[in-house]
């Protein structure tokens, strides 16, 4: 019983941290490495709006997922435009930006026990032999409702298929009418908007650490690669694997093994199936 | 209505450059000075280096650039077979590992540890790698950044060779002196010995790889034959930096598969310029020093790597060194259309 509560609110937040990923890198075929470093971001901005400015929580939540919407917009105008199709040069630079980002918030010191996040609701409540707090509720709540709306985007919105048509074919996105560099923008915006939602309904679980920008990113890209980059059921599916995997290893052996998993199953279906467990369309260009 | 002057800009070889490339007697000795002074040039500096610094904190700064350089030679040699590495740090760590394990539960002398450890590192890496050769481009690129951060979670979590305290008091070199001129050789050999590599039939290969891996099959070579020994090069010279790290510290812990390790050789390989051996060792001595003058910033360092490489990238694609070449071997003039 255990396992299973604690494994389904683990896969939960797998697949929360995965969405705005998956969305940017998988969907429309534009790499965030910055990913993580946004989500750290748009935790510390909430944080800075509720304590040292004293604007409600609410408003603050949305004006740092706002902020950060546009950073990742600004992200794509100020920087990928100049190297779009050198997909090596997008993954160096966002990486690079992410560093940045990570880097220059560690050094301002943002980390440790006195920058906590609100929970929506305190408490908590019993189920079974365990308790769980209303916030981890709220976070399966969220997370279920943020992947159907991902689905219901990319598969019934014109702008969720304008994403999926230019990382299928770029020349042909275009020549149907859809502005691929704008796509691009937004669904980078996009992208950086929900690595914030995901980082205000996890990161109240615990305090804001610098270092987490980085482990963000191995999870999101651990559950894009596994699932399939462009897949929705993918990456439900490869959150409940991991998420459930980590419960287990966590529980039978070292809490320590958690990491190893999850960069384990990075390498094992890379060398395996690159494409991901539902990925199909680019398995012409992963391999030789 | 008068038409507005336009000019365009034209570029031209220099005569000397032309006399230089095509005629193979040499006649005069400004021939000669064109052609060699670039290149002895920098390996006198080199040489002579360690006499200035000896002794001092700067001492320390030449040999970590040195290891650098070879790092970042490394990553150039990969990238020009179209291997780009997130993770040059795994060679390194490797390689630092392996001659510290030999060295601390053998007890081997040095002499012994570090070839041993460049061998054995390159075989290991190459084993690892041989399975994701077939990787093209950016599933590569993830590979290679994910493999370094499960070592060093590995060595944390079974709390094997040290676990997080790693292997302290290693055997030292005998002199500073030693640890200077073997690094400085290894990046001289590196350097002259891959801008060699890479123009023999060897190395056309490795650049048509890169440039389109199926013709290169369709000719009837075997990609990943060429792909596994360009990478067992590439790691050897890694490992060597790793393990000359290693007893050149006294130590080595899991800090060796950190990020630095794979930041900084790829900033200073695109501040260089990709491709030209030449640019990836102008970048890192430029790079290390200047972000040892920038210790005070503590922790921005990082950020500063971080930033100076998306400058390079936007600013100046091609590279300091293809820029500096171009001014070199040719002169520029407007004119008019």
């Amino acid at each position: 019983m255990e396992i299973f509560i604690y494994g389904i609110t683990n896969s939960v937040t797998l697949a929360l941290i995965a969405i705005g990923f998956s969305l940017t890198f998988g969907i429309s075929g534009v790499p965030n490495f910055a990913h993580g470093a946004f989500y750290l971001l748009g935790g510390i901005l909430t944080w800075i709006f509720i304590n040292q400015l004293g604007i409600p929580y609410l408003f603050s939540a949305i004006l740092a997922i706002i902020i950060v919407g546009f950073l990742g917009f600004i992200l794509y105008w100020g920087l990928m435009l100049r190297l779009r199709g050198l997909v090596i040069n997008e993954v160096i630079a966002t990486l690079a930006a992410a560093i940045v980002i990570i880097e220059v918030l560690r050094y301002l010191g943002f980390s440790g026990f006195t920058y906590v996040l609100p929970e929506f609701i305190k408490g908590s409540v019993q189920i079974g032999k365990v308790w769980l707090d209303y916030q981890r509720i709220f976070l399966v709540g969220i997370g279920i409702v943020l992947i159907l709306f991902l689905y219901l985007f990319t598969h019934r919105t014109r702008v969720g298929l304008s994403f999926r048509a230019i990382a299928q074919n770029e020349r042909t996105a275009i020549s149907l009418g859809i502005e691929s560099d704008w796509t691009a923008a937004l669904s980078l915006a996009f992208g950086s908007a929900l690595a914030v939602v995901a980082g205000l309904a996890i990161l109240p679980l615990g305090s804001i650490d610098t270092e987490v920008g980085y482990d963000i990113l191995i999870y999101a890209l651990a559950v894009g690669i596994v699932g399939g980059l462009e897949s929705v059921p993918g990456i439900l599916l490869a959150s409940f694997i991991l998420g459930f995997s980590q419960i287990l290893v966590a529980t039978f052996f070292k809490a320590q093994w958690l990491t190893v998993v999850t960069l384990a199953a990075i390498v094992i279906i890379l060398a395996v199936k690159p494409s991901g467990i539902f990925g199909k369309y680019k398995e012409l260009e992963e391999r030789v | 209505m008068s038409e507005p002057v336009r000019y365009r800009r034209e570029r031209i070889d220099r005569g000397i450059k032309v006399r230089a490339d095509t005629v193979f007697v040499l006649a005069t000795l400004r021939d000669m000075t064109y052609l060699f002074l670039p290149r002895f040039l920098p390996v006198l500096a080199l040489l002579v280096l360690p006499f200035f610094v000896s002794g001092g904190y700067w001492e320390k700064v030449l040999f970590y650039s040195c290891m650098f350089a070879l790092l970042a030679l490394s990553w150039d040699l990969m990238a020009s077979v179209g291997l780009v590495s997130l993770g040059q740090a795994l060679f390194f760590g490797v390689g630092a590992y392996i001659s510290g394990g030999l060295n601390h539960y053998l007890k081997m002398p040095i002499y012994l540890s570090i070839p041993l450890a460049t061998l054995a590192g390159a075989f290991f890496c190459t084993l690892l790698l041989v399975s994701v050769l077939r990787l093209r481009g950016v599933y590569f690129s993830m590979v290679t950044l994910i493999l370094p951060l499960l070592f060093a979670h590995l060595i944390e979590t079974l709390d094997i060779l040290g676990g997080t305290h790693g292997l302290l008091s290693l055997t030292p070199f005998p002199s500073g002196w030693l640890a200077m001129y073997l690094g400085i050789f290894a990046v001289i050999i590196c350097l002259f010995g891959f801008r060699k590599l890479i123009n023999e039939d060897f190395g056309l290969v490795l650049k048509g790889i890169k440039d389109d891996d199926r013709v290169v099959m369709a000719g009837g070579i075997n990609i990943y034959w060429y792909k596994a020994q360009a990478i067992f090069i590439a790691g050897g010279v890694g490992c060597f930096a790793g393990a000359l790290m290693t007893h050149y510290y006294q130590f080595v812990g899991r800090s060796v598969f950190a990020l630095d390790y794979t930041v900084l050789p790829l900033a200073s390989a695109v501040l260089g310029g990709p491709g030209s051996f030449a640019g990836a060792t102008i970048g890192t001595f430029l790079l290390v020093p200047l972000s040892e003058v920038l210790r005070a910033l503590g922790g921005l360092r990082m950020a500063l790597y971080g930033a100076i490489l998306i400058a390079a990238l936007v600013i100046l694609p091609e590279g300091l060194f293809h820029y500096i070449e171009r001014k070199y071997h040719q002169f520029e003039r407007d004119v008019r259309v």
